[in-house]
């Protein structure tokens, strides 16, 4: 009988393997194609870390790489504090629906709305665009995530311990400094995270949102992916493959291990 | 909670309260709008020339949902069933080009489809000669499955990861065949997970602009591609948001579909 029902599953197999081969190939084939010799980017000529050295010294793809990382740094400490404060309120204090919905908005609307609305928006209130532009369209859209993870990790929280706090004559700030804060500290890490790897590789929003002086990166590679293949990006694109996943990887570590502390 | 809540309400409700409000409104001739009541921002969608874009991108988005669903329901199937620690690896390995530079992996495309890529090469190698893959409504597809396929992903895993294997085994007891179980069990209980997915495909590929550009060479436009040329380069933005207002349309159409799904699925489990 069960050996029955395996074998009825095998086939499964087929598509199972089907979709990782779809998912890492086009990945694989980039990372390969960065470290060719050639100039000519499809066939092989040997190994070589030309196209990465050759990197280093574009100009704009620097100037692009800094940009980024002011925006993505402001945005995701604006959208901790922000999305951290509003997750405590939400969970201990309101229970309005409304709110509810409108700190999650971000997440479920497509980039494309949020984009025109805050053109339209930064417009209305003649707004000049600049990098301070693009770092408060991420901070609305870090927000919705930072939000969604420390609410998670509220909800299964005990409330005792600041109960106990309270009893004992601490302030509310003292208590939540003290007793919220730090059992909220994994989470409030893997927003950060979240908001971070977020924040740096939108291009959607940024586009919109940016001045053509002061693009981010996505912007730069955008520029540059329009006009074709060249090795240049694929030795980018594998440098910002290895950022990811080692980002990825390390956010899954942290929060397991700082669970464990706790 | 004050000033997350304070700063949402200006940055996020404000602007989309704008972006409805202008819908109504004549263009400017430089953008923005002419404070003049009208409703051919309205009309104009059902024009011919608009209807076959939006026609088109329906058509697009739904082959690349459905392909997406027909992939990951047996995906997210097998994963469930795996030992605790491959699940993890699984999904992390789903997870991971999710996580990179949407940019990298639309160009990543470009690399495989290109006239002396990968695919043409080994087509070529078979004796099959080289055919033209990229800038096709294929490739367009291609890039959008390969952008969305985790999130489709994700919330059928949930899904189906929540049934009572007990439910199946009833069914199986009661003697119907693996086939019947999975259309009288397993699918219906995991609709929820099928609905959200089909959002979290849906939409986003109805709204972007990138894809059909770099993979469809522009001889594709879709809604995305439309709504980016109103603000961008038509310069009408009252149309523009006329076609965002439809994009959220459809969103909120198919999130009410998703919750009267897990409704029902509630009611009966």
């Amino acid at each position: 009988m069960r050996k029955n029902r395996k074998q009825g599953n095998g086939w499964l197999r087929l598509p199972f393997w089907l979709t990782y081969v779809f998912l890492y190939v086009p990945i694989a084939v980039v990372v390969l194609m960065s470290f060719n010799r050639n100039k000519s980017p499809y066939a092989w000529g040997g190994f070589s870390l030309r196209w990465y050295g050759q990197l280093l010294e574009n100009e704009k793809i620097r100037e692009g790489l800094i940009n980024t990382l002011i925006v993505a740094f402001g945005s995701t400490v604006l959208s901790t504090v922000l999305g951290t404060l509003l997750a405590v309120g939400l969970a201990r204090y309101n229970k309005s629906r409304m709110l509810d919905a409108l700190s999650t908005m971000p997440a479920l609307l497509p980039d494309l709305v949020l984009a025109i609305g805050l053109l339209i928006f930064y417009a209305a209130v003649k707004m000049t665009l600049g990098l301070h532009s693009v770092l408060i369209a991420h901070t609305v859209f870090g927000m919705a995530f930072v939000t969604a993870v420390v609410r998670a990790r509220l909800n299964h929280a005990d409330t005792s311990m600041e109960e106990a706090s309270r009893d004992l004559g601490a302030t509310p700030v003292t208590t939540f400094m003290r007793i919220t804060l730090p059992t909220l500290a994994p989470g409030i890490l893997a927003g950060a995270l979240l908001a971070f790897t977020l924040s740096i590789d939108e291009f959607v929003i940024a586009f919109f949102t940016a001045a053509p002086t002061q693009p981010t990166l996505p912007i730069v590679i955008y520029s540059m992916v329009r006009f074709g293949v060249t090795p240049e990006i694929n030795a980018l694109a594998t440098l910002l493959l290895a950022v990811s996943f080692t980002v990825v990887i390390a956010a899954q570590r942290m929060t397991k291990l700082t669970e464990a502390l706790s | 909670m004050g000033p997350g809540f304070g700063f949402l309400i200006v940055f996020l409700a404000v602007p989309l309260a704008l972006v409805l409000s202008y819908t109504v409104f004549r263009r400017g001739r430089f953008g923005g709008v002419v404070y003049e009541a009208t409703g051919e921002n309205f009309t104009r969608l059902i024009d011919p020339l608009y209807l076959d874009v939006v026609i088109g991108s329906v058509k697009l988005a739904t082959i690349t949902t459905l392909l997406a669903l027909l992939l990951a329901y047996p995906t997210a199937y097998m994963i469930a069933r795996l030992p605790a620690k491959w699940k993890v690896i699984a999904l992390v390995a789903v997870v991971l080009p999710f996580w990179t530079n949407f940019l990298i992996r639309t160009y990543a495309w470009i690399v495989l489809l290109n006239s002396e890529g990968l695919v043409n090469s080994g087509l070529d190698a078979l004796g099959l000669g080289k055919i033209e893959l990229l800038y096709s409504d294929g490739a367009i597809v291609a890039g959008l499955l390969y952008a969305y396929l985790p999130l489709m992903i994700l919330p059928l895993y949930s899904a189906i990861e929540r049934l009572d294997p007990q439910l199946r085994e009833a069914s199986a007891n009661l003697g119907a065949r693996p086939i019947r179980t999975f259309w009288s069990v397993t699918l219906p209980l995991s609709l929820p997970g099928v609905l959200t997915g089909c959002v979290f495909v849906f939409v986003p590929s109805l709204g972007n602009f990138v894809i059909p550009e770099l993979l469809g060479g522009g001889r594709r436009i879709m809604v995305g591609n439309l709504i980016r040329d109103q603000f961008l380069k038509a310069r009408d933005w009252p149309f523009g948001s006329v076609l965002a207002l439809s994009v959220i349309g459809v969103l909120v159409l198919l999130l009410f579909a998703q919750a009267w799904a897990s409704r029902r699925v509630g009611r009966d489990a």
